[in-house]
């Protein structure tokens, strides 16, 4: 008999699915229309009518909508994403190449973020109203109120132009180092794991500047739910049982007050996470970050159809996913939950 | 304002001295004195209890004993000693070493006052592991022996229990144990029983009354209700807006109370033996106009209910998720009941008044709102008047011609007021909705009538419900529900979250409204002691079926059900009126 | 997805009631003279908080600027000038000029008035929208309840800047689309706010007296219940303005929203980067810093207008 939890967990990957379905036609509508016509793209610029026409054909366009939508599904059964028109690779092979570097830059961003942002909210919850509430308050805020590409550049501006600390922001690694061998596409961690703290180092000053842009935007909503959410926690009934039993402050803040207190918070970080995921757009361009967010703008700017399509979608797969794990955390979290279907 | 300490005569060592102590709050309208002047004793293994109604500071007072005060709160003045240990002064490590080994406390909700995703028996062994009784294996074994001793079944599998798992009664146990574990020598129970069964609440005290005498502890039992209190205190102290108004032994202060709030209080508390003008305080019961005896009419019953049947089908129920299991609903109750109403029948006479009455769970709720017709009865027969109600789909309920005649008061006057309507749109709505023609026309005066007829002062009309207190609120909720003459009036709790005194005179109220308007009452309620007074007829209710009907005086003095017996048996019983 | 829709709606209560958990409520209930009228009311929000009278002063001059920009400016926004190209800030140009000699600070100001234009179109739209289907979802649960989560779900599937990307891509670079593009990426936050609020409320004992009083459950849900979830929805309507204008500027920074010469905080900032390596940073700057100084105002603005809208502020 499977339990609760597992229940709890097939109940929602059930539920996912006709999102994801949702998300594949939704994707293929907007794709199609997309203007630009990618016959004439792949025909090139001396190509005539009749040339279009047959690589319009064979591409398959010259079908009809619902068709093409078939052949669409047939070919992701498969695995086939179709071919990137301006890299003229397999989309899935850009696909994996460019996807680990957003997700280190991702990553070492919510690294960055939390590590600061809850024991602020903390620091925040548990001097309500005082002084250094409100200094949070007033400094996440502001994180959140720049847009990330001015940030990014000021960043830029500041630590690389005027102080030259930062190395140039020109994308994962300097052209003097090699990347690493690929283990799990993230950069830092495969320098270490290959023995080469040097380019591990290097790897990591080049996500320093980008991941602080993006998580200085992600500080604000986490900070914040932390803060409510202990607020609450503290002002509950068994947090006066626990200071009536004389339980240290330690124990009641930690164990008693915050464990509630992350549920709302994982939940949080969750949605921040797939945010950010989209927000990386604008933090790749400016700086020339090589992630699928850049390769999306660069794709769409051309219409190259079947790289956005994969792009969209493999986000989307990534977002359900995510939130999948979100849930399966918060009913780790939370005995309640599983009980709850 | 005398300062009445009494000292008990075989000077038993006090255990604990409050002498003259003073509580304020820092609020946003300056600060305030919460308690002021308090000073009592507690001698060894003496139970005291310290009597009050809402805002007479006696919580506050226990807090303050604790030193858990919250942050706006500071002592301001007076002295407490527990054993010779200055609380006032004592650092806050010395206080963490008090509270929980020395000193305990358990409070109301004991759902509520547990963590709810940390398992109960770790919540035991945290204090014991925090006050170096036992740690590990040893602190788990000692939980299991405590869980025992608060007469939990299965104790080692309950260790590994949730809070949500357990109903309200076995949450409450655990707080006992959680307060006993490190054997405290003063327990301080804060309300225990509010918010359990009737039947749950009487188990409770007499357990907390079993273990503490067994251990010869001294006991402060807080609470609203003088009969608990009389029950099972030694000494009573009578608190009122944050002073001591009387102390004395328990009999004494029954038998001869000398303030005058002490006395209303007395009278205030229903009793079984008591009429409705004796709730009232002397001066006022005085004056009002002798009780009358309702003639009634002989004509057909106001509302017939015939063979009502609801099922609540798996896909039907809102299965209960963590939401409704915080909120307090008792799961092991709703996931068994799958017949909430199972084949009841009665019916209520024209200008009648009749009491349903059962614990959380029997059904009176749904049968009432099947009544109200705001839920569709799976079958069976709802008359007003002889006109078949269920004929009509509840959706165009809302605009039939019956729907003014069958209104309702609501339990919780701040759930059931919109937050941001002022007490006079509240009153408006129904008027402006079903009212004549003339009288949305003159709405404003039409609603002053109403509102004067509940003895509401009009200047509070243009306020919103968080800035009235507690019996306006209720006064509020009725003014809606009378604001178009109802004929069948249908009362849900109305009183149970009011102070006694403030019940007293809403009860009063609704008597006379009844004989003025020509209503009739369907009252539901958990509380026999009220029932009685307002009602001519009886149903009791469990488990979806009536138990036992009858008028209420015969039901109350020989009851025919066991079930019956066992509530009459659970209300706590203040001593027989005074002679006064 | 329901326990997150209700923690959301938390979240957004539990900022407020910090300051409402005043456990001497029930201590002496407030028995103040009368209730305040609305004017006062709002007065006395603004004063109680120094931060919420800056940031609604700070809107104000914001919509100074938007009404009356075009009369105001000191030069004309899309008038070039090879003389005076990339100068740096001085009495004659307040902001300095850009690569085309057109004065940055004029620019700015004629901006306003798109980027205000944009996010309270989007957002009173999505907010509309956001609202209505929430509160059916929340209210009726059922199908409706099923099918329009799904479809709430799907649209935050995407990442949804590159949703916003997608649409406007598809649609076409106009501010029309622009606005569409936001709004639809936006009712998310609407929906499930409402829906939570409309869900915890479909219960209460005002609820059902509403019934009694002859409301039908279209007025109940409209009349009675929704207005409860205004104060928190004042706190996502600002911080989605916030949203709204970073969304828009983000667009046209990639490429994909207005269209150059319309000056646009966003596209100036774009136009700008390329010179901040070389030094010349004000043509980035001001607009981002203005950018940044909108987004702040309609963040902070957020718990001064909850506590406006909310009758459980009032004394």
């Amino acid at each position: 008999m499977l339990s609760s939890r597992t229940i709890t967990v097939l109940l929602r990957l059930w539920q996912a699915l006709p999102v994801l379905f949702g998300v594949i036609v939704v994707t293929f509508l907007l794709t199609r229309a997309l203007p630009g016509d990618p016959a004439v793209y792949f025909a090139g610029p001396a190509a005539d009518a009749e040339s279009i026409a047959e690589i319009r054909k064979s591409l398959g366009l010259d079908k009809s909508l619902p068709q093409q939508f078939l052949i669409y599904l047939d070919d992701l059964s498969r695995g086939d994403l179709g071919q990137s028109l301006s890299t003229g690779q397999s989309v899935l092979a850009d696909l994996t190449t460019r996807l680990p570097a957003s997700l280190e830059l991702t990553f070492a961003a919510l690294l960055l973020s939390t590590m600061i942002a809850i024991p602020l909210g903390i620091l925040a919850a548990l001097n309500p109203g005082h002084l250094i509430d409100h200094a949070c308050r007033l400094l996440v805020t502001m994180g959140v109120s720049l847009p990330t590409f001015f940030t990014g550049l000021v960043l830029v501006f500041f630590f690389y132009y005027l102080l030259g600390w930062a190395p140039s922001p020109i994308g994962r690694l300097d052209f003097a180092y090699l990347p690493p061998p690929h283990v799990t596409g993230f950069y830092t961690i495969d320098a270490l794991l290959a023995g080469d703290p040097e380019t591990a180092w290097a790897a990591a000053a080049q996500v320093f500047l980008p991941a602080v842009t993006l998580a200085l935007f992600t500080l604000a909503p986490i900070a914040r739910m932390t803060r409510a959410a202990m607020i609450q926690a503290l002002s509950s009934e068994y947090i006066r049982t626990a200071r009536a039993a004389g339980l240290s402050s330690r124990k009641v803040i930690l164990t008693y007050a915050l464990g509630n207190a992350m549920l709302p918070v994982v939940t949080t970080l969750g949605m921040v996470f797939s945010f950010t995921l989209g927000a990386n757009v604008l933090v790749e361009k400016v700086f020339a970050w090589p992630g699928i967010g850049s390769y999306a703008v660069e794709a769409l700017v051309v219409s190259d159809y079947a790289a956005v399509q994969g792009f969209v979608l493999s986000m989307a797969i990534l977002f359900v996913l995510l939130n999948l794990f979100v849930d399966i955390v918060y009913t780790l979290i939370d005995p309640r939950i599983g009980s709850a279907t | 304002m005398s300062n009445p300490v009494d000292i008990d005569e075989t000077h038993r060592p006090a255990l604990v001295r409050v002498d003259q102590l003073g509580v304020s709050f820092a609020t946003r309208n300056g600060v305030v004195e919460a308690v002021s002047n308090v000073s009592f004793e507690v001698a060894n293994g003496e139970t005291l209890g310290i009597v009050g109604e809402s805002g007479s500071g006696k919580s506050v007072t226990s807090y303050a004993l604790m030193r858990i005060l919250d942050r706006a709160g500071r002592i301001s003045a007076g002295q407490m000693t527990y054993s010779s240990i200055d609380l006032v002064n004592a650092s806050e490590r010395e206080m963490r070493d008090l509270r929980g080994r020395e000193i305990s406390m358990i409070f109301q909700n004991p759902r509520m006052a547990l963590n709810p995703i940390r398992r109960v028996g770790d919540q035991i062994s945290d204090v014991l592991t925090q006050h170096a009784q036992a740690i590990g294996a040893e602190a788990r074994a000692k939980s299991i022996e405590l869980l025992k001793t608060v007469k939990i079944r299965d104790a080692e599998a309950r260790y590994n229990a949730y809070p949500f798992e357990l109903s309200g009664g076995m949450c409450q146990r655990v707080v006992i144990a959680l307060a006993l574990a490190c054997r405290p020598r003063l327990l301080i129970a804060d309300e225990p029983t509010t918010g359990l069964d009737v039947t749950t609440q009487k188990t409770v005290m007499e357990l907390i009354v079993e273990l503490t005498r067994a251990r010869g502890m001294s006991t402060i039992l807080i609470t609203h209700d003088l009969g608990l209190a009389a029950s099972y205190c030694d000494r009573i102290i009578v608190m009122k807006d944050g002073e001591i108004v009387e102390a004395n032994k328990t009999d004494a202060l029954f038998a001869s109370p000398k303030h005058p709030y002490t006395r209303n209080l007395i009278r205030a508390t229903p009793r079984l033996d008591s009429r409705i003008r004796d709730l009232l305080p002397e001066d006022l019961a005085i004056a009002a106009l002798p009780k009358r005896d309702t003639q009634l009419q002989a004509t057909s019953p106001i509302l017939e209910v015939t063979s009502l049947i609801k099922t609540f089908s798996p896909t039907d129920t809102r299965r209960p998720g963590w939401l409704s299991n915080l909120i307090g609903d008792n799961p092991a109750v709703r996931s068994d009941a799958q017949r909430a109403v199972d084949n009841i029948s009665f019916s209520i006479p024209a200008g009648g008044s009749v009491g349903l009455v059962g614990e959380s769970g029997c059904g009176k709720s749904t049968t009432s709102s099947i009544i109200m017709r705001l839920l569709e009865p799976t079958s069976g027969s709802v008359k007003l008047s002889g006109v078949e109600l269920t004929g009509v789909p509840m959706k165009s309920f809302a605009r039939s011609a019956y729907r003014a005649q069958l209104q309702m008061v609501f339990q919780d006057p701040t759930d059931s007021l919109n937050p941001r309507f002022t007490a006079r749109r509240v009153i408006e709505d129904p008027i402006r909705m079903l009212g004549s023609d003339e009288d949305r026309k003159s709405i404003t005066s039409r609603v002053d009538e109403v509102a004067e007829r509940v003895s509401l002062p009009i200047d509070l009309l243009n306020r919103f419900p968080h800035q009235l207190s507690g019996g306006q609120k209720a006064r509020v909720g009725i003014a809606r529900a009378i604001a178009l003459s109802p004929k069948l009036l249908i009362l849900d709790e109305p009183t149970a979250a009011l102070d006694v005194s403030v019940q007293a005179v809403v009860l009063n109220l609704l008597h006379d409204l009844r004989t003025d308007l020509g209503m009739s009452y369907l009252f539901v309620s958990h509380d026999l002691n009220v029932v009685r007074l307002l009602c001519d007829d009886v149903l009791v209710m469990q488990a979806g079926r009536i138990v036992e009907q009858g008028s209420a005086d015969e039901v109350l003095a020989s009851p025919q059900s066991s079930y019956t017996q066992t509530l009459i048996d659970a209300i706590p019983h203040p001593p027989p009126l005074y002679a006064a | 997805m329901q326990d997150q829709q209700f923690i959301a709606a938390i979240a957004n209560e539990a900022d407020g009631q910090v300051e409402a958990a005043d456990p001497l409520k029930t201590l002496r209930p407030t028995q103040s003279a009368g209730a305040s009228s609305t004017i006062a009311h709002i007065a006395y929000v603004l004063k109680s908080n120094p931060v919420t009278l800056v940031s609604f002063g700070l809107f104000f001059l914001m919509v100074l600027a938007a009404v009356l920009g075009p009369y105001i400016v000191p030069y004309d926004p899309l008038a070039s000038n090879s003389a005076a190209t990339l100068q740096p800030p001085s009495w004659a140009h307040w902001f300095g000029t850009d690569q085309l000699g057109r004065d940055v600070f004029s620019r700015i100001v004629i901006a306003t008035r798109l980027d205000l234009f944009i996010a309270t179109s989007a957002v009173a739209l999505s907010f509309v929208i956001g609202s209505i289907l929430g509160s059916l979802a929340g209210y009726f649960g059922g199908w409706f309840d099923t099918i329009s989560g799904r479809v709430i779900d799907t649209i935050m599937a995407f990442p949804l800047f590159v949703l916003a990307m997608g649409i406007v891509a598809a649609l076409g670079n106009t501010v029309e689309n622009i606005i569409y593009a936001t709004a639809i990426i936006n009712i998310p936050f609407y929906a499930r706010v409402a829906r939570g609020e409309v869900n915890i409320r479909r219960n209460a004992g005002f609820v059902h007296a509403a019934r009694l009083s002859g409301n039908n459950d279209l007025r109940v849900l409209a009349l009675h219940i929704f207005p409860n979830a205004l104060p928190p929805m004042m706190v996502q309507i600002s911080l989605n303005l916030g949203w709204a204008i970073l969304n828009a500027a983000g667009l046209s920074f990639i490429g994909l929203g207005v269209r150059p010469p319309t000056p646009e905080w966003g596209i100036m900032v774009a136009e700008g980067a390329q010179f901040i390596v070389s030094g010349e940073w004000w043509l980035a700057f001001f607009p981002g810093i203005c950018l940044m100084l909108a987004v702040l105002t309609f963040n902070l603005m957020g718990d001064g207008l909850r506590d406006m809208v909310d009758p459980a502020q009032r004394t």
